[in-house]
């Protein structure tokens, strides 16, 4: 939506460069041209940077990526080893972290734009929100090590991982559904309640689908960023040797980010070609998501304009 | 009022009860991590007096000769952080100033899904970067240093900040009203002049936030430290050594066999409370800075 905004204002702002009538580099005083040429190369050191982490990861592990990477269990043989342990357990924890943190994220954003009003609880939902969006990660690792391994008694299951990383996503959910709900036109709302619809029956049925788009994006980018992390589950102490493929909820698990960390903290080099062949697959597999939100939110301001 | 059926008001009513317990769940996490972190700091505590954890200048846990000065762990937290903070706090800022006041509106489109990419990247992949790609560079210049140091670490991670502090600054910058640009060159300004003299003293407040956000992601990054600074706590500020971040040493304990119960056990969770209060009172600061800096503006 900001961004939006952001168009409008500088399309009418007189002193932003239009096209057409874009003052010649040098004609600017020789501060500017300065601050110019060291704002585009920083601008192209990141790109050049972004390249490289890409490019490099892919070049190393380009030889591994074979099909049977893909099918076999890790090897105390760098050559033998695969990923299959591995990209399994993240698929079980990102089903598993869509199911739990999706309903409660949207439903607290709901909430606390549809519903809350202004008192205390607010306030502290509001607060708390806010304050574990920057709580570090490792930090949910412990949590979740003495409430699900531990108190619950889950043992190092894909149900604790996927526990844990749900309560890390929520705050980002929580707040990027809000923002989508914000967009929603009050008159959608005035007008099905005018109708005689009740509060519920105006959130699901007008609200909820206007700002699905916006939900949607908000949550690919939380989820992907959910598969990536590492530390909440090598702090879980998911980080143990396991050849098999997750079957119930309560099944040990690795993931390919934990794969990568360990192969990565070995001292041969044969198993950091296998660690960059893992990242290059979660890589692969993240930008697609990201894509995927962006193409989203592209289609989603068009239409909204 | 409507006449509403009964059976619609026994809906509504069960529907924000659910709403009401899904918002809750945010308070449970945040007191399931206090509650988490302070009883078996507790427990710490019994053992290792308050003053041997602040006042200590080693941390060997893990040896026969045990020492429990955090000291070793916060500096080297502060060690990759600065580093981190020294390259993304100018050059987030300068992309930030670029793309608001100077970028055709084409390079924006095209640099925000960028920054976005670059900032959803995991950190396990500034990791490997950090320590097979930046380290090896810097060993050219810099024979004498070893395969794991604070100063790859830290510019991967300065890295992997820099879109965070790009963005927000962004926004901070966004928020200062047209008036003040335009009184700026009423006066005379140059372009630059208004942005130094009008722009960012408007914005100060929302990037001082940014830094602040910043420096508490920083502290609390784990992967990239656990993989290329190394897992040696020694009380130094020499960027070429290895140094332990707190984080990396959670990473570490984690990842042996620690059996639970054990001193060795409790110290992680010392160690993390002390991790949270700190990165827990940078967040409140910055949000603190951002909510009045929103208010000036209104």
């Amino acid at each position: 939506m900001q961004l939006v905004e952001n168009i409008s204002m500088s399309s009418e702002n007189p002193f932003v460069q239009r096209e057409g009538c874009v003052r010649p580099f040098l004609a600017r005083p020789w501060s500017e041209v300065a601050f110019l040429l060291l704002a585009r190369f920083i601008i192209i050191s990141a790109l050049f940077v972004l390249v490289l982490l890409v490019g490099n990861v892919a070049w190393d592990g380009f030889s591994r990526l074979t099909w049977s990477f893909f099918t076999s269990f890790p090897s105390r043989k760098a050559e033998n080893a695969g990923i299959l342990a591995a990209w399994t357990g993240s698929v079980w924890l990102l089903l598993l972290t869509v199911l739990f943190a999706l309903p409660i994220g949207v439903g607290a954003a709901v909430y606390l734009e549809e519903y809350a009003r202004k008192n205390r609880f607010t306030r502290l939902v509001e607060l708390c929100i806010a304050n574990l969006a920057g709580v570090p990660s490792v930090i949910y690792g412990l949590l979740g090590l003495q409430v699900f391994v531990r108190a619950l008694s889950f043992e190092r299951s894909v149900l604790s991982g996927a526990l844990t990383l749900s309560l890390l996503v929520l705050p980002i959910i929580i707040m990027a559904s809000r923002e989508a709900l914000k967009t929603v036109p009050k008159g959608y709302r005035e007008g099905a309640l005018a109708l005689g619809a009740t509060k519920w029956q105006t959130t699901y049925t007008q609200v909820l689908p206007a700002a699905l788009p916006g939900i949607a994006t908000g949550c690919i980018l939380a989820f992907s960023r959910a598969i990536g992390e590492t530390a909440p589950l090598v702090t879980l102490g998911a980080l143990t040797y396991v050849a098999r493929v997750p079957d119930s909820l309560f099944a040990p698990f690795t993931a390919l980010p934990i794969q990568a960390f360990n192969w990565l903290s070995r001292p041969q080099t044969e198993f950091h070609v296998n660690a960059a062949a893992a990242i290059t697959i979660l890589l692969s597999f993240m930008i697609v998501l990201n894509l995927a939100a962006i193409g989203l939110r592209a289609k989603f301001q068009k239409r909204q304009r | 009022m409507l006449c509403r059926s009964k059976r619609s008001k026994v809906i509504e009513r069960f529907v924000e009860g659910i709403l009401t317990g899904c918002s809750s769940i945010s308070i449970l996490t945040t007191l399931g991590i206090i509650a988490v972190l302070t009883v078996e700091s507790v427990f710490f505590f019994r053992e290792v007096s308050l003053s041997q954890f602040l006042f200590d200048s080693q941390w060997t846990p893990l040896f026969l000769d045990k020492h429990f000065g955090i000291w070793p762990l916060i500096a080297g937290t502060i060690l990759t952080s600065a580093i981190a903070l020294a390259l993304s706090v100018p050059a987030g800022l300068i992309i930030a100033i670029y793309v608001s006041e100077f970028a055709h509106e084409r390079t924006r489109k095209f640099l925000k899904p960028i920054l976005e990419l670059l900032a959803g990247i995991p950190t396990i992949v500034y990791g490997y970067f950090a320590l097979l790609v930046i380290t090896p560079l810097l060993q050219k210049i810099f024979p004498e240093m070893g395969s794991f140091n604070a100063l790859s670490a830290g510019i991967a991670m300065g890295i992997m900040i820099l879109p965070m502090m790009a963005s927000l600054s962004e926004d901070a910058i966004y928020t200062v009203p047209r008036s003040l640009r335009e009184g700026a060159y009423a006066l005379g300004a140059s372009k630059l002049q208004m942005i130094l003299g009008a722009v960012l003293p408007g914005a100060i407040g929302g990037i001082t936030a940014a830094v602040i956000l910043s420096a508490a992601r920083a502290i609390g990054e784990t992967m990239i430290v656990a993989i290329a600074a190394g897992q040696q706590p020694l009380l130094h500020f020499d960027p070429l050594q290895p140094v332990e971040t707190m984080t990396a040493y959670i990473v570490q304990v984690s990842m042996g066999d620690t059996p639970h119960g054990t001193l060795e056990y409790h110290t992680l969770f010392a160690v993390a409370m002390m991790l949270f209060l700190l990165t827990m009172v940078l967040n409140v600061i910055s949000l603190l800075i951002r909510e009045r800096f929103q208010r000036m503006y209104r």
